[in-house]
């Protein structure tokens, strides 16, 4: 079986600064990868990459066995066009720091918005499964509120709703609980544990390494647009090869 | 006495409320004192003064001739802003696009229409059979489909959707250009993580946002437009000045009809600023913004200092 996300050699560069210098890794369906580093490092990008928000310069990058953006056709690579990236898009899920919820829609309409305007799906039908997704992640009361009136942790967990309702077979994080007050991340978390439980294939940019711990299948520390480390969370966190993980895992912790 | 029990007494007795003198602020009542004598000389001498002639104000105010021109200064309003707005969304998002050939298309056309005087311009369409003395609809360089003399399509009607929407335009497209760059990248990125199309995200995600940018400055371009469908005056189209003009053109009473055409303009404005606080109103939703001071209670406060003994 072919793994959900592989990367090889993926380089991405902005104008002259090489931001990502050759990422190779593999996801396995149901897996949860933590990847940590310091900021600047290029997780992120990594991230958007993934979902072909950045175009990568180099090397490839394949979501559940195709290649992200592009069609090969012999020995060239063909840019696919814009409805095609949306389509795969919307396989993806993404979670961003800042959360990025609809300010103008309540958390329903945030959640039945992309079922509705891109799967086509029913209004009721995507009402029905909204309700039931805010209710999972904890705001069965806070259907109709404006994200201005909810907490961070509760607007996360609509952006987490949000990214589920188009049914993904994969789940981003970027750093999803960078921006919230300390005693807000544990929500956010447990949603993301019971997601993981539920054996959603997740990448998750972190600095929870609590949670890197407990709920990670694999870790990854990069830095500098390299991968220097990667292995089971206990071996990279716990007991870390390299300098520069060491160096990391001393300011964080 | 114990420390710890004088702190416990003074921690359950409740101070006494503060009842303090206020700041005094006699400039406020001066100043006031100042504009109301000038109010009232400048009343006075509208009411007394023969010039104004108010009996001919009253008789010519609900005139029907005049009332026709009010309604099709609203009419041409509502059409030339519906014009300018449609347009003005076209190309600010033109203007927004990838390909240099739309986008600058869209700077030539808001380049020439803001830079050109208006006046100039509806002249300009009321004169076009000049230019072109023969219009016809086609494909370019290819087959024509209708074929028209100028002067029988060029209507006062069409010479102000012209000059007058084309204008506006211009100027639309640059408030709806700012309200797009206003909203939030991240709301574009979220959109397209969830597979929304670049038109969907315009439609459900970006203009929506935008419009709360936008209002406002659209506000102020309406009670424009609404003036300046006088300057239709020069095409003889039958709006409100041009009403009030051809009643003065033949009783030489010039004054109090400028005045009765001033008292609509006014009225149709102010019906223009409520309408304006309703749609601000609905597109203000999921944005709570600090509670401006109303003028009731900067009323309540005014003087507060002299006035509360």
């Amino acid at each position: 079986m072919t793994a959900m996300v592989k990367a090889e050699a993926v380089h991405k560069r902005f104008g002259r600064l090489e931001v990502l210098k050759g990422i190779t890794l593999e996801v396995d369906r149901g897996e949860v990868m933590c990847i940590l580093g310091p900021s600047g490092s290029g997780k992120s990008t990594f991230l958007r990459c993934i979902n072909h928000l950045d175009k990568i310069n180099a090397g490839r990058l394949y979501v559940d066995g195709e290649l992200v953006g592009y069609r090969e056709r012999g020995a060239k690579l063909h840019e696919l066009p814009e409805r095609e990236v949306a389509r795969k898009r919307a396989q993806v899920g993404m979670v961003f720091q800042h959360f990025h919820l609809f300010p103008h829609m309540t958390a329903l309409e945030n959640v039945t918005l992309a079922p509705v305007q891109v799967s086509k799906v029913s209004r009721d039908e995507a009402r029905k499964r909204g309700t039931e997704l805010l209710g999972r992640v904890g705001l069965a009361d806070k259907l109709n509120t404006y994200p201005v009136a909810l907490s961070g942790g509760q607007q996360q967990r609509v952006a987490i709703a949000r990214a589920l309702a188009m049914r993904p077979k994969l789940m981003l994080f970027d750093e999803p609980t960078s921006a919230l007050d300390p005693e807000l991340v544990g929500e956010v978390l447990e949603a993301m544990r019971q997601l993981a439980r539920e054996g959603m294939t997740m990448i998750v940019v972190t600095h929870e390494m609590g949670f890197a711990r407990e709920v990670a299948d694999k870790a990854v520390f990069m830095d500098d647009g390299v991968v220097v480390e990667a292995g089971q969370p206990e071996d990279v966190l716990g007991s870390p090869k390299h300098e520069r993980t060491r160096t990391f895992l001393s300011k964080v912790l | 006495m114990d420390t710890s029990e004088l702190t416990k007494e003074k921690r359950t007795e409740r101070p006494e409320e503060i009842k303090a003198v206020p700041v005094r602020h006699p400039g406020r009542w001066i100043a006031a004192a100042i504009v109301l004598l000038f109010a009232a000389a400048a009343v006075r001498s509208i009411v007394t003064s023969q010039g104004f002639q108010w009996h001919v104000v009253g008789h010519y105010l609900f005139d029907s001739r005049i009332l026709h021109g009010v309604l099709a200064t609203v009419y041409l309003t509502a059409l030339c802003q519906g014009i300018g707005i449609v347009l003005g969304v076209v190309a600010a998002v033109m203007r927004l696009s990838p390909n240099p050939i739309v986008s600058g298309a869209s700077w030539l056309y808001i380049w020439f229409f803001r830079g050109t005087p208006l006046l100039v311009q509806i002249l300009f369409w009321y004169n076009i059979a000049a230019l072109f003395p023969t219009i016809s609809l086609g494909i370019p360089f290819g087959p024509t489909f209708v074929h028209a003399h100028a002067n029988s399509i060029v209507t006062p009607l069409v010479t102000a959707m012209l000059g007058l929407g084309l204008n506006e335009g211009a100027y639309m497209s640059e408030i709806v250009r700012a309200g797009i760059i206003s909203v939030d990248e991240g709301q574009t990125l979220a959109a397209q993580s969830l597979g929304m199309s670049r038109l969907q995200i315009m439609r459900r995600i970006v203009l929506p946002q935008a419009m709360r940018v936008i209002i406002p400055p659209t506000g102020n371009e309406t009670i424009s437009m609404l003036k300046n469908t006088s300057l239709l005056i020069v095409a003889s189209y039958g709006e409100l000045l041009f009403s009030a003009q051809s009643i003065y053109d033949v009783n030489y009473k010039v004054i109090p009809l400028l005045i009765v055409a001033s008292i609509w303009y006014l009225v149709m404005t102010s019906v223009l600023y409520v309408g304006q606080y309703f749609v601000e109103r609905r597109f203000g939703r999921g944005f709570t913004r600090a509670e401006r001071a109303t003028m009731r209670s900067r009323w309540l406060t005014f003087g507060a200092g002299s006035m509360a003994r």
